[in-house]
């Protein structure tokens, strides 16, 4: 049913249209917005496979690594993305723990995790649920950016505290390290292409 | 509008948009996808809060962001020190990204919806309209200012031990600037705008 239908979606402007037929390495432009029109993004799978694996790679280092250093009379002690949150905690700003916790830990975690099993899902041709794992999609989408959190609050120390004379505060490796994991991990939910879940769904109907 | 043929976003489903009320939305019935979203006076309200914002925005950037007050030395930064900092400290991806999230991006946004909006409003369309507004939908997903506002309070409880910090008006500014963002992006109908600007189909 699904390879019968030759109508396809703009992916920019949502434009529904017919595709052309097209010779070899052709691409079919959208008469609306110009953008090139595919059935699905090109090489979604293999593409955000590649990108998630990147992002689990760098995800270790991202961990390892202190995101900063503080430097103070002659002293020097590190913090990683868990000894962050560990000090909060010690401080007594629980609330605050839990929002750092959730943004550095959970959410990249979650991502990866919940691409991952998207990937899976589709390429075992999998038909079950497929609403929900829409819902799974789109909730990876919107709460990367919610990693940044951390990366920012080494900027706003780095500031800061290096403008005044008492300490020096240098951005660790491990910024780097997770800052490549946020925008891996983005990029892989941005080629991750949705409507893949629903290739497989839809052959219940026939 | 009414009566369009569109296919949803993250299913495929084709749907016929019928009749939307004015503040209403289309949602695909299958899962739940948001098909359309119309906004009353949309082109006019968009343009104000970008417009708004751009003010917002120059004001952020311009005047001091934090001050700190430590052993009588008043320090004070504004939104750039950060990624000037990161920089020098040879940190320049971290530096990008962070100029690029907090800044670039949200300054962009602004910008090119105005660029867009402006001439469309005395019916004319600006060179390159179509590119600048594909390009204003991928740029919109990467302005996180509101992130950026948790972590102002993450650090400032870190430092509060330390030395008195003072807010600055740019700050104020900023966190102003945040919904004002938000609502530029949720009153602009792109359906509208596409229609508009878009070629024939
Ligand atoms: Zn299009
Ligand atoms: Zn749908």
């Amino acid at each position: 049913m699904t390879a019968g239908t030759a109508l396809a979606g703009c992916h920019e402007c949502h434009l529904a249209l017919r595709l052309p037929h097209l010779a070899d390495g052709g691409v079919a432009l959208c008469p609306r917005c110009g953008a090139p029109v595919h059935r699905r993004k090109v090489n979604s799978i293999a593409r955000t496979w590649a990108l998630l694996i990147a992002a689990l790679v760098f995800y270790v280092p991202a961990n390892l690594f202190p995101v900063m250093t503080v430097i103070s009379l002659g002293k020097a002690q590190s913090d990683t993305i868990m000894s962050g949150v560990i000090y909060l905690l010690l401080h007594g700003m629980w609330p605050l723990a839990i929002v750092v916790f959730a943004a550095s830990v959970v959410v990249p975690l979650a991502k990866l995790v919940a691409l991952t099993y998207l990937l899976v899902s589709v390429q075992i041709g999998s038909r079950s649920r497929p609403a929900d794992r829409t819902r799974i999609y789109r909730i990876t989408e919107a709460v990367g950016r919610w990693s940044m959190v951390d990366i920012y609050v080494v900027t706003i120390l780095v500031a800061l505290v290096n403008l005044g004379n008492l300490a020096t505060i240098e951005a660790g490796l491990g910024a780097v390290f997770f800052g490549a994991v946020v925008v891996l991990t983005m990029f892989a939910a941005e080629s991750f292409d949705p409507r893949l879940i629903w290739d497989r769904a839809e052959l219940n109907d026939v | 509008m009414s009566g369009e043929l569109v296919l949803c976003h993250d299913c495929d489903l084709p749907n016929r948009l019928g009749e939307v009320p004015e503040g209403g939305a289309a949602r695909c019935p299958r899962c739940n996808g948001l098909l359309y979203r119309r906004v009353p006076d949309s082109i006019d309200r968009t343009i104000a809060f970008a417009t708004g914002g751009l003010l917002l925005f120059v004001v952020s950037n311009v005047f001091p962001f934090l001050s700190m007050e430590m052993q009588g030395n008043v320090t004070e930064t504004t939104l750039a020190t950060g990624v000037q900092a990161l920089f020098r400290g040879e940190r320049p991806l971290v530096a990008g990204l962070v100029l690029f999230t907090t800044i670039l991006a949200p300054l962009l946004h602004l910008t090119m919806t105005l660029y867009v909006l402006l001439p469309l409003k005395q019916g004319r369309i600006a060179p390159a309209s179509r590119r600048v507004f594909r390009l204003l939908h991928k740029i919109q997903n990467w302005s996180m200012m509101e992130v950026f506002l948790i972590g102002i309070l993450v650090s400032l409880t870190k430092l509060v031990e330390m030395a008195a910090i003072i807010p600055g008006i740019a700050l104020w500014a900023f966190m102003a600037l945040i919904p004002i963002v938000a609502a530029t992006t949720s009153s602009l109908d792109a359906h509208l705008v596409w229609s508009r600007i878009g070629g024939r189909s």
